[in-house]
């Protein structure tokens, strides 16, 4: 294929002005989550003084975790040379910035003083991972929007492959840093791992290609234009790939620390009694985010269009719950501060520190996912990211010839 | 509204640039950041705590520290702050219980302050672990990191603050060994004071760098050991019969 022909959403129809103003309002409510937190202070959320990080961080870091892994597509195109998914670039590039966006909406606003957003883009401490993360990410959107200019303006088209090279460089080293976040927290048992950074990457691979599937089989079906099966097929293997590989590094994962007899508690409580947490690795991660979207995608179930879309939702959902395993599990699980002893105080010492996610919370995190999409939305709007035929004629040329 | 592509980009480019100019001031504000000035290197305050002689059921040098630096609660255990607290020990294997005092362990590499991506919390040249409250953004990353939990985050309004101590919603607190009395003068801080006007005398403020100091030699002749020793903190706070 020489050539694809782009073309932006004609977007006049009441249905698309229905979606912009449901994602506008569900923003406009997470807004008013944010604004109603931060005006009583965090006592009203779930959180307190042991679950310091709540629901807004399992939304934000799974969508900042999605971003990185929803610019694959481009890069499987401009860098590994794949010509089926040029076509997807775009909307790849895009989706990229959009969940980005998303999650540092939710991320920003869950601070204690968000007005110091200044402060923290002006004042930086270098040995902090967090301090890195900052300029990772503003960096990302720099370097992708820079990325999708070179692929829009054809006279650049040639610079694109070497701006998809950077763009690809800068995704692992992001999702490497949003990996380290916990990995380098030395005094958390479920952290301190240098495989969590690793992890962060395959899991960006699944996340982001479901929300790239899930995003793409809308904007085709709801703008009357067609997705070939050769297109879908490929990324629909491509899904259960990554999420064999993601079920592998979580295997790989419990597997050491089970080696490790001092780590023998913290998987006790995650893998045995951990309650919520437990069911929420087996039922939520394991079950709903990996083995059934597998069985979905590998069986002959795959043939319809429908079990594709679940399968991609429920790893979607399979992603929020494994957030929600580590990083609020991972702090409810008591520190080690006296190995050998049964600690207790008013501080929660020694026991499972208790969290609720509070509605706000919840609000502010979905907020952050409807503004993803309806700057995706909106951008399809203005400008031509989605080809005008996905049709397995347009996209492999070689189609019907065996 | 209709946005050519012309105006989307010059739009895009304008939000690139506003975002990112302040950070192109990091460096040069990186450098302007002055050490504090009246803390000298020649010191290093800390805390040697003896558990034989802290008293379970006496909270002396909680309610000390809470009165002198104006920490007050609401009520509710799960948010309110504590700068210091009181945590009993009972041993697995011998069923002996003790308890003692917990706060910031003022450690010389401190993970609160390796992770703080502002540079807020940040270590005195004495070796004092602070909080700038002016540029802490609330993150709470310090509070992931730390290994004792010291740190509080503030959930809500609070009131009666002192001028010595200030104290706002949304930024991270913490034992701050009293610094301003450290700053005094004092020789104390209000946790040790209390604990020997109650009779105790379970906690020793003292200047870890000066050998002629009561710590430096209880600590050069009597065992004594680090909390979590095993993360090689370095704390300025020590303990004594665990």
């Amino acid at each position: 294929m020489s050539h694809v022909t782009y073309l932006k959403l004609e977007g006049k129809t009441f249905g698309f002005w229905m979606l912009l103003a449901v994602l506008a309002g569900v923003v406009a409510v997470g807004l008013g989550a944010a604004l109603y937190m931060e005006h009583n202070g965090h006592w009203v959320t779930g959180m307190n003084n042991q679950i310091v990080w709540g629901t807004p961080h399992v939304f934000a870091v799974f969508l900042i975790v999605a971003a990185s892994g929803a610019l694959n597509v481009a890069s499987i195109a401009s860098v590994f040379g794949r010509q089926l998914y040029k076509p997807l670039s775009r909307l790849s590039g895009l989706l990229a910035v959009a969940l980005l966006v998303g999650g540092l909406m939710v991320l920003v606003l869950d601070l204690g003083r968000p007005d110091r957003l200044t402060v923290a883009m002006t004042y930086y401490n270098f040995k902090s991972i967090f301090a890195w993360n900052i300029i990772l990410y503003i960096g990302f959107i720099v370097v992708v929007a820079v990325y999708l200019w070179m692929m829009f303006e054809r006279r650049f088209n040639e610079y694109s492959k070497p701006a998809g090279l950077a763009a690809f460089l800068w995704r692992l080293i992001l999702t490497t840093g949003t990996g380290s976040i916990f990995g380098f927290l030395v005094a958390r048992e479920a952290y301190s791992s240098a495989l969590l950074a690793p992890m962060f990457i395959i899991l960006s691979f699944a996340y982001g290609l479901a929300i790239f599937i899930l995003v793409l089989m809308s904007a085709v079906a709801w703008s009357g234009r067609t997705l070939g099966d050769v297109t879908l097929n490929r990324l629909k293997n491509l899904l259960g790939v990554f999420v064999a590989s993601v079920l592998y590094f979580v295997v790989v994962y419990h597997l050491t620390n089970l080696y490790m007899t001092g780590k023998h508690d913290v998987e006790r409580f995650i893998l045995l009694d951990g309650g919520v947490y437990t069911r929420m690795f087996w039922i939520g991660q394991i079950l709903i985010g990996g083995v059934l979207p597998l069985v979905l995608l590998f069986s002959p179930l795959s043939r319809s269009r429908g079990m594709i879309v679940l399968a991609a939702l429920l790893v979607v959902l399979g992603g929020l719950a494994q957030m929600y395993v580590t990083i609020i599990g991972g702090q409810a699980f008591p520190m080690p501060l006296f190995p050998d002893k049964i600690v207790s105080s008013s501080f929660a010492d020694g026991v499972v520190a208790q969290y609720a996610p509070s509605l706000p919370e919840v609000l502010l995190g979905v907020g952050g996912i409807a503004i993803a999409l309806l700057l995706t939305a909106y951008a399809i709007r203005v400008l031509p990211f989605l080809p005008q035929s996905l049709a397995d004629a347009d996209v492999d040329p070689h189609h019907g010839q065996g | 509204m209709n946005i050519n592509r012309r105006q989307f980009l010059a739009l895009g480019g304008a939000a690139a640039a506003a975002t990112l100019a302040p950070g192109l001031r990091l460096i040069e504000l990186a450098q302007a950041r002055s050490p504090e000035e009246a803390a000298a290197a020649a010191h290093r305050w800390g805390l040697l705590i003896d558990a034989n002689k802290c008293a379970d059921g006496c909270t002396a040098c909680v309610d000390a520290c809470f009165t002198e630096n104006g920490v007050t609660g609401h009520g509710r255990p799960a948010t309110d702050a504590q700068w210091i607290r009181k945590v009993t020990l009972k041993d697995k294997q011998t069923g002996q219980v003790q308890s003692l005092p917990l706060m910031c362990q003022h450690c010389e590499h401190p993970p609160c302050v390796d992770v703080c991506p502002t540079g807020a919390s940040f270590k005195r040249i004495d070796g004092i672990v602070l909080v700038d409250k002016h540029i802490c953004i609330g993150c709470r990353y310090c509070m992931m990191a730390c290994p004792y939990k010291a740190r509080s985050f503030i959930h809500e309004d609070t009131t009666g603050q002192k001028a010595h101590a200030p104290r706002g919603k949304g930024t991270v607190e913490s034992c701050t060994l009293c610094v301003h009395k450290v700053d005094r003068g004092d020789g104390t801080t209000a946790c040790a004071e209390a604990c020997r006007q109650a009779g105790h005398q379970a906690i020793l403020f003292g200047d870890l760098k000066d050998p002629a100091s009561e710590i430096s030699k209880r600590l050069a002749t009597q065992p004594s050991q680090q909390l979590r020793a095993d993360l090689k903190l370095n704390t300025g706070i020590r303990y004594q019969g665990l």
